[in-house]
């Protein structure tokens, strides 16, 4: 398959009606009921939020490469990790697969014409829009300087922008929360005839397990940032030890829903794995029902576990201990979504294109990010290590490692369908294996240093140098680590933006996959199918044949 | 839900299809059970938007007994319990709405869903009564919380309720305060729920006079109503717990 030339003509009817020229004008996109439209605004709108995100990361990691205050104040450092903190959460991670990727893939995964609440999936964007609005804002009058996680009592006593940005985290909660209700009743009430929760395809489960932490953690959120923003402007007194009430309730509150939000984020990127690893191994899947059923052991488990961010906040050594245990039950499911992926690997014919490299790249950074998450479940390790340079760097891993790494790599599997041309392969190949080393020299170094005793949030080190005077070293390795990464990620985006001036343009089915949305001509038309395909075993490869004229995958007749 | 379905099986062009039915189902059965599914699960989201509230009354009050003690005398508990009936009354019309809904009687329908409205609109006014009454005397949950003392003895220091910290006038003001800042939160986001009743209950009688709903497209009118019983339960354990403190 990598072999396809990027010469071949086009040899796809002209003037087929698609989404993209169903209907025309600015006015036609912004209030779209269509969910490709606004998978896609969606899509282009996670890409402004993540650039904003990796420039803020970026000023961090030069304010670190040399010890000293060199190009930022301690002030604005502060200020700048948080929007680096707060942007990568809310803007960008959480609603990147299951809001962009998702709601184009869902529907038409199921054979569907659209999710089951159109005007709700609008309702989303657009509240997303507000809240990123609310950021920005945020931004441009002075910043705000709590940590994204918005611990009282500082919070309630910084004269920084607090208010804005909660309200901004606020709305952008109803626009997850309105994408989880729509996705879990698209996923229960949409479904073609003759497909039974066993025949959906993993990708689905995936979403759908993550729909339901999306409705039960949010509004949890919702209401302790409400909470959070009524006691700076009243002082009621629920976080404020002063007036008798507990800062500790506000932590346990805050990671009820942000524990299980890193599940919002892992999942749907668990479910891109599966079927990319399936189709380009050109292998059934592996232990289906495993892999679907970890996707919500891991969804419950996950709001189980929030404590094991608060080993030190002075809870109870026997709610440390339980909360450690149960840490240790989500890699369980985790452990089994790895092995069976590695299975279905074994003895399939491996084609290495750039959606499959991205998922090699997710197995090797998520079973560091993952295995590091243990050490951090265990008490007296995480006390040891706890707010140091170990912890960013164990969830860099799994956040951008694995999360956003599948995210990339969703995006090169399901570009083809989404605008209807193909990328250069080699490019996105070779950016691969620039990321794999760009990565680890970029987040590795932090788990030596916070091992060592570099802290986390600080803008300098050079009283740290007397005892440890490898931290030079290592920032500097890990600063043009990252430069080099946010050099790649450009050029991975300039790589499909390219495609869409010259790309070949893309078959019905370039990767031979076996889902429902390879079966509707790439873009699909405005309606998807006439009538929902006949539903078959989604890995089940067999009948598929390679096409020289088209240069994709058809039905064997 | 009637079983038989509104189009026939084919159902895929647009002509095939009702005005009311979205061109993405298939039946009017499937998308009145995704609206019902839809409309349960945003449900569940604003059980648990409360809860996190409840949850910190729960931790507050379980700390500082007095507070809830000295500050529920404050509160007017027939003005309360009228509400309660109200809301009660008001998630009987709304339900018999939905009834009418269903057979087709969309006169009724109407007249029901104007007496629903009417009586969310008494419980946000004697609500108004209340907090009026409260900023009369200072009590405001904002900085500029100056209570009339006179009026706070008169009402907290006439009852024996055997609490050692509400003679203490100090911790009493303070106990107060903290109190009111808890309730207005509370009943006050609770009234926003109100409020956003009312403009859900105001369009499906709009809808209703118009003439969209029948039969077999019933759906808005329905899900409203959830909407509004689930708005009328979080009231039914609000006044217990900030009115009916011993």
């Amino acid at each position: 398959m990598a072999a396809i030339p990027d010469s071949a003509p086009a040899a796809r009817p002209a003037a087929a009606d698609n989404y993209l020229t169903h209907a025309r004008g600015l006015m036609s996109w912004i209030f779209t009921l269509d969910h490709k439209r606004i998978g896609v605004m969606f899509l282009a709108l996670i890409w402004v939020a993540m650039a904003l995100g990796v420039l803020f990361a970026l000023i961090l990691r030069a304010e670190l490469a040399d010890p000293g205050e060199t190009i930022v104040s301690k002030n604005v450092y502060n200020r700048v990790f948080t929007l680096h903190g707060a942007v990568m959460i809310f803007l960008f991670i959480i609603p990147s697969i299951p809001s962009s990727l998702g709601n184009f893939v869902l529907p038409i995964m199921l054979g569907a014409k659209d999710v089951a609440f159109p005007r709700l999936n609008l309702a989303s964007l657009h509240l997303y829009v507000f809240g990123m609005l609310f950021f920005l804002f945020t931004l441009f009058v002075g910043g705000l300087d709590t940590g994204w996680t918005f611990y009282t009592p500082y919070s309630t006593e910084t004269n920084t922008w607090v208010i804005p940005a909660v309200l901004g985290a606020f709305i952008l909660g109803f626009s997850s929360i309105f994408t989880g209700i729509n996705f879990i009743a698209t996923t229960h009430m949409m479904r073609p005839p003759g497909m039974s929760w066993f025949k959906m395809p993993l990708f689905v489960w995936s979403l759908y397990a993550t729909a339901i932490i999306q409705v039960l953690a949010t509004p949890v959120l919702a209401i302790t940032l409400l909470l959070l923003a009524v006691e700076r402007l009243v002082g009621v007194g629920i976080f404020d030890p002063d007036k008798g009430g507990d800062p500790v309730l506000f932590q346990h509150f805050f990671w009820f829903y942000s524990h299980p939000a890193v599940y919002i984020m892992i999942l749907p990127a668990m479910g891109i794995i599966s079927e990319v690893i399936s189709v380009f191994s050109r292998k059934h899947i592996f232990g289906f029902k495993f892999i679907a059923f970890s996707s919500v052991a891991i969804a419950l488990i996950g709001f189980l576990v929030w404590g094991h961010h608060m080993f030190t906040s002075g809870q109870s050594p026997l709610a440390s201990t339980i909360f450690s245990l149960l840490t240790f039950f989500v890699a369980i499911p985790s452990g089994i979504k790895v092995f069976n992926w590695l299975a279905t690997m074994y003895k399939g014919v491996v084609h290495l294109t750039t959606p499959m490299c991205f998922a090699l790249l997710f197995l090797i950074l998520f079973g560091i990010g993952g295995l590091t998450g243990l050490f951090l479940g265990a008490v007296a390790a995480n006390v040891h290590v706890h707010d140091t340079a170990f912890v960013v760097a164990h969830f860099h891993y799994v956040m951008f490692g694995s999360a956003g790494i599948a995210f990339i790599g969703g995006i090169y599997y399901w570009w083809p369908k989404i605008t209807g041309r193909m990328y250069n392969d080699l490019v996105g190949r070779i950016c691969a294996v620039v990321v794999l080393i760009a990565f680890n020299m970029t987040y590795f170094p932090l788990f030596i240093m916070g091992v060592r005793g570099m802290p986390r949030r600080y803008h300098d080190y050079e009283r740290l140098l007397e005892k440890n005077p490898e931290f030079f070293d290592l920032n500097v390795i890990a600063s043009v680590g990252g430069f080099l990464l946010a050099g790649t990620l450009l050029v991975l985006a300039a790589n499909l933006l390219f495609s869409l001036v010259r790309g070949r343009p893309a078959p019905a089915n370039p990767w031979g996959a076996a889902t429902m949305e390879w079966q509707c001509a790439s873009p699909p038309p405005h309606d998807n199918f006439a009538s929902p395909p006949p539903v078959t075993d989604p890995y089940d490869f067999g009948n598929l044949t390679y096409d020289e004229t088209t240069g994709g995958y058809v039905s064997a007749p | 839900m009637t079983e038989h379905t509104a189009c026939t099986t084919d159902g895929h062009g647009a002509n095939a299809h009702p005005a009311w039915l979205a061109h993405h189902f298939h039946s009017a059965r499937q998308q009145y059970e995704s609206g019902k599914l839809g409309i349960w699960i945003f449900l569940l989201t604003e059980v648990l938007f409360f809860s996190g509230l409840f949850c910190a009354y729960a931790v507050y009050r379980a700390n500082h007994p007095a507070v809830f003690v000295d500050g529920h005398h404050l509160l007017s508990t027939p003005l309360g319990a009228i509400n309660t009936i109200v809301l009660i009354f008001s998630s009987l019309t709304m339900a018999w709405a939905v009834r009418c809904t269903q057979v087709d009687q969309r006169k009724a329908a109407a007249v029901l869903l104007a007496v629903t409205l009417l009586c969310a609109g008494t419980f946000l006014v004697v609500k108004g009564f209340e907090y009026h009454h409260k900023w009369k005397h200072g009590l405001v949950p904002a900085h500029e919380f100056a209570p009339d003392e006179q009026y706070l003895e008169s009402r907290i220091g006439a009852h024996e309720d055997g609490s050692t910290l509400g003679r203490d006038p100090a911790q009493r003001v303070r106990n107060v305060r903290t109190f009111l800042g808890i309730y207005f939160g509370m009943t006050g986001l609770h009234a926003l729920h109100v409020v956003a009743g009312i403009i859900a209950i105001v369009w499906v009688l709009r809808r209703t006079v118009r003439g969209d709903f029948n039969r077999q497209y019933f759906g808005p009118v329905d899900f409203v109503g959830l909407y509004w019983h689930l708005v009328d339960l979080i009231w039914i354990y609000l006044f217990p717990l900030l009115y009916l403190i011993h």
